[in-house]
């Protein structure tokens, strides 16, 4: 399966009561098969709509998405989303079956559903809380459960849109260690917004720091830190420094 | 031990209020301040109950009522889910129903009973359109206030996932709305129940507890009254405990979309 | 967000074109004769016979008399069950005593005792107003109950460090925390005073009231004044749904941010 990303200078505009506003102008980037890219900008500036227009939420004013080398049209299972929202998770359904949910709209069949999606949640070490409800479990235990919902399909990217933002710190260490683990299992094409610089070096292997206002690339970074990456590190707090640099002005 | 003596003081703190208050009744039938056929003691309405129930009168007028809440209710359910989920889906629906709900919402069903009673005649007819009328407006807008609160990011998640217009209805609309569309028909029972023992009075139904109760005042028969009234409290009692509280306990208390 | 203004106007003139399919079908089925005219008159009648009804004052003075039920029902039902709410929910033993009476009272239907209401205190006025007192006294207590209950601990604790006595705590603090709640009470007393109010006045036949003018107009099969009449009740109910009760809560509880603002 092709999992790359290219995305052609795209642009948002929108209709306000105060005319029309330009959110992103001619944002252009690639990412390689089985790469992470963090995408990192302040608050506002565009980075979700950028989030959006991949998962077909919005379509681009100008400009075009292609992703495993066929543009985007809408929605579609190739892509896989987890959101910072907690309630994401469909109340009514266990861990298991909100898991199960893309398999069902596919159709497959009961039994393969089920295993399929106990694996995934063995994957984000939560097997023993399949049958548990969302509100049973904590904050990064729903979004262990997001995750897992959106690779059990299969999908060829995985859209991330701050998904630890709204987890207190120490949570947020063990959540960014086992998604690289989850990443390097699975060995999907992710894309990540964030707005937090250390997030970003521990995770990426590509950065686009973005300017607002509109939203355009004001960097592309890339860092060869070994993984699993140690924050303590002398390479590590380099990294922080010069991406906050191109982030200042 | 501890726990049966605790059980024990909680049995008397339930009996206590209706002791205290059974008393002062007794004292105040058997002291003749009121004429005892207006103000039975206890004992000839429990008496009068007994016989009512013995001689199955009781139950019949008691399944009469029941059939008509239940066939009443269902229609309201039906109607009220039904045109709740188009409002809730589609603006255009909302646009031209909502301005009609709103302004039959505050109109009390009962008012409509004598022009009901013209139209339909007396009997069951009347009696079951108007309680299903009455009771639709509560389920209406609790269906379509739910629909409209499903969050945005539950159908997104599921469309990201593949979900189609149809499967999205069937496995996140609904699901999601179900809170508010419960809430909905237990308040649209609630007001079919409230009305349905009046409406019975004015429609002359051949069998209802209404009907007995109406019926026994014309030959100042209080006990057979009070016994009626004491009938309805007990249905209205398991409506709410066992019918309602149930359902509720296995589908969104456990999800965790109310709590108990 | 505030909706684009196309928007509103679009909903604006489907809510118009919602009322006027309305009034066209009730105008064919009146004219198909499917039943007599006499049981389902014209707009036009109803119209007429209402501005009549109205003119020579006696629906006034009948809406007025229902009116004065229903507050005085609501303000008798305020007086009993906010104070007693509160004793049960600040003693213990209040509450172990009363609240067993008013939950197997509470889903009792009110209108069911009406037949003994007009047994003990004869038929009419009397009779219909203390219905009305008592369908609306159960849901003031009920909330008042609920809504001491459901006072912040923090907040009490606040004021108790800040120096608040018992006094103080109650006025200052337990009253305005449980005011949501009361206030809720005060619209779901009113729901139930105005179902009660008509089933009274359709049942225990005082002299003057709407359900009494519906009552009558039933005995000579005049379904123009029956219609007029309910225009009258759901005008009524409209107002103190929309402009009373939804007036006081923006001025208090949703001023507070302690309810959400009504979405309709």
């Amino acid at each position: 399966m092709d999992q790359t990303i290219q995305v052609r200078s795209i642009t948002f505009e929108y209709e306000s009561d105060k005319g029309r506003v330009l959110a992103v102008e001619n944002v252009s980037f690639d990412v390689a098969d089985g790469e992470f890219l963090c995408i990192l900008g302040p608050s506002g500036c565009g980075k979700t709509t950028i989030l959006n227009m991949l998962a077909g939420f919005l379509t681009p004013t100008r400009g075009e998405i292609l992703i495993g080398g066929r543009p985007v049209a809408g929605r579609g299972q190739d892509r896989g989303v987890v959101f910072q929202d907690f309630a994401q998770l469909f109340p009514w359904r266990t861990a298991r079956r909100n898991v199960e949910f893309g398999l069902e709209m596919r159709g497959v069949a009961d039994a393969e559903r089920r295993e399929t999606a106990l694996k995934f949640l063995r994957l984000v070490k939560l097997e023993k809380f399949a049958e548990s409800y969302p509100h049973e479990l904590s904050g990064g235990m729903q979004q262990r459960v997001a995750i897992a919902r959106a690779l059990a399909y299969n999908p060829a990217v995985l859209l991330m849109d701050e998904p630890f933002a709204a987890l207190d710190a120490m949570t947020r260490d063990e959540m960014q260690k086992q998604l690289t683990e989850i990443w390097q299992a699975t060995k999907k094409t992710v894309v990540y917004i964030t707005h937090n610089v250390a997030e970003a070096v521990y995770l990426a292997d590509q950065i686009l720091v973005l300017a607002a206002h509109p939203g355009t690339v004001k960097a592309r970074l890339r860092f060869d830190l070994q993984r699993p990456r140690d924050p303590l590190s002398a390479e590590f707090v380099a990294a922080q420094r010069e991406l906050l640099g191109h982030l200042q002005h | 031990m501890q726990r049966m003596k605790l059980l024990a003081v909680n049995a008397a703190w339930l009996i206590v209020p209706f002791l205290v208050v059974g008393t002062i009744w007794e004292i105040v039938a058997r002291a003749g301040i009121f004429q005892p056929k207006l103000f039975p003691s206890l004992v000839t309405i429990f008496d009068a109950f007994v016989r009512l129930s013995v001689s199955g009168v009781l139950w019949a007028h008691t399944e009469g009522t029941l059939v008509r809440l239940a066939l009443g209710f269902l229609l309201a359910a039906v109607v009220g889910v039904l045109l709740g989920i188009a409002m809730g889906r589609y603006r255009f629906a909302e646009d031209v129903f909502l301005p009609l709900v709103s302004i039959g919402y505050p109109i009390p069903g009962l008012a409509y009973a004598p022009l009901f009673v013209l139209w339909f005649g007396l009997g069951d007819l009347p009696t079951i359109l108007l309680v299903g009328v009455a009771s639709s407006f509560a389920v209406i807008i609790n269906t379509w206030k739910g629909v409209r609160a499903v969050k945005q990011v539950w159908i997104r998640a599921a469309e990201v996932m593949g979900a189609t217009d149809r499967q999205l209805f069937r496995k996140v609309i609904l699901p999601g709305a179900l809170p508010y569309i419960l809430t909905g028909m237990r308040l649209g029972l609630a007001q079919a129940w409230r009305i349905l023992v009046a409406v019975e009075m004015l429609t002359a139904v051949p069998k209802g507890l209404g009907w007995m109760i109406f019926g026994a005042q014309e030959f100042l028969n209080t006990d057979v009254m009070l016994a009626g009234v004491a009938a309805i409290g007990v249905i209205g009692l398991l409506l709410e405990k066992q019918v309602f509280e149930r359902v509720e306990r296995y589908t969104v208390v456990r999800w965790g979309m109310l709590t108990a | 967000m505030n909706a684009p203004r196309s928007y509103v106007w679009r909903s604006v003139w489907r809510g118009a074109a919602g009322i006027v399919t309305a009034v066209i079908l009730w105008e064919t089925f009146a004219r198909s004769g499917i039943f007599s005219r006499a049981l389902t008159p014209e707009l036009k009648a109803i119209a007429v016979t209402l501005y009549s009804l109205i003119a020579d004052g006696s629906m006034v003075k009948n809406a007025a008399f229902t009116l004065w039920r229903v507050l005085l029902g609501l303000f008798v039902a305020s007086v009993i069950g906010v104070p007693l709410g509160m004793l049960m929910a600040r003693y213990r033993a209040w509450e172990r005593f009363w609240l067993p009476l008013v939950s197997v009272l509470m889903p009792i239907p009110t209108l069911a005792w009406v037949p003994l209401f007009i047994l003990w205190f004869g038929i009419g006025d009397l009779a219909t107003t203390l219905v009305v007192t008592y369908a609306a006294t159960f849901p003031m207590i009920y909330n008042t109950w609920t809504g001491v209950r459901s006072v912040n601990p923090i907040w009490v604790r606040a004021a108790v460090s800040m120096g608040a006595g018992q006094h103080a705590i109650f006025r200052k603090v337990v009253f305005p925390g449980s005011m949501p709640y009361i206030i809720t009470g005060l619209r779901l007393a009113f729901g139930r005073a105005w179902i009660a109010v008509i089933g009274a006045e359709l049942l225990a036949s005082p002299t003057w009231g709407v359900g009494r003018v519906i009552f009558d107009a039933k005995e000579f099969l005049d379904s123009e004044v029956m219609l007029a009449a309910l225009v009258v009740i759901g005008a009524m109910g409209l107002l103190f749904e929309r402009v009373v009760f939804q007036k006081l809560e923006r001025y208090t509880v949703t001023r507070w941010g302690m309810l959400a603002p009504p979405r309709v």
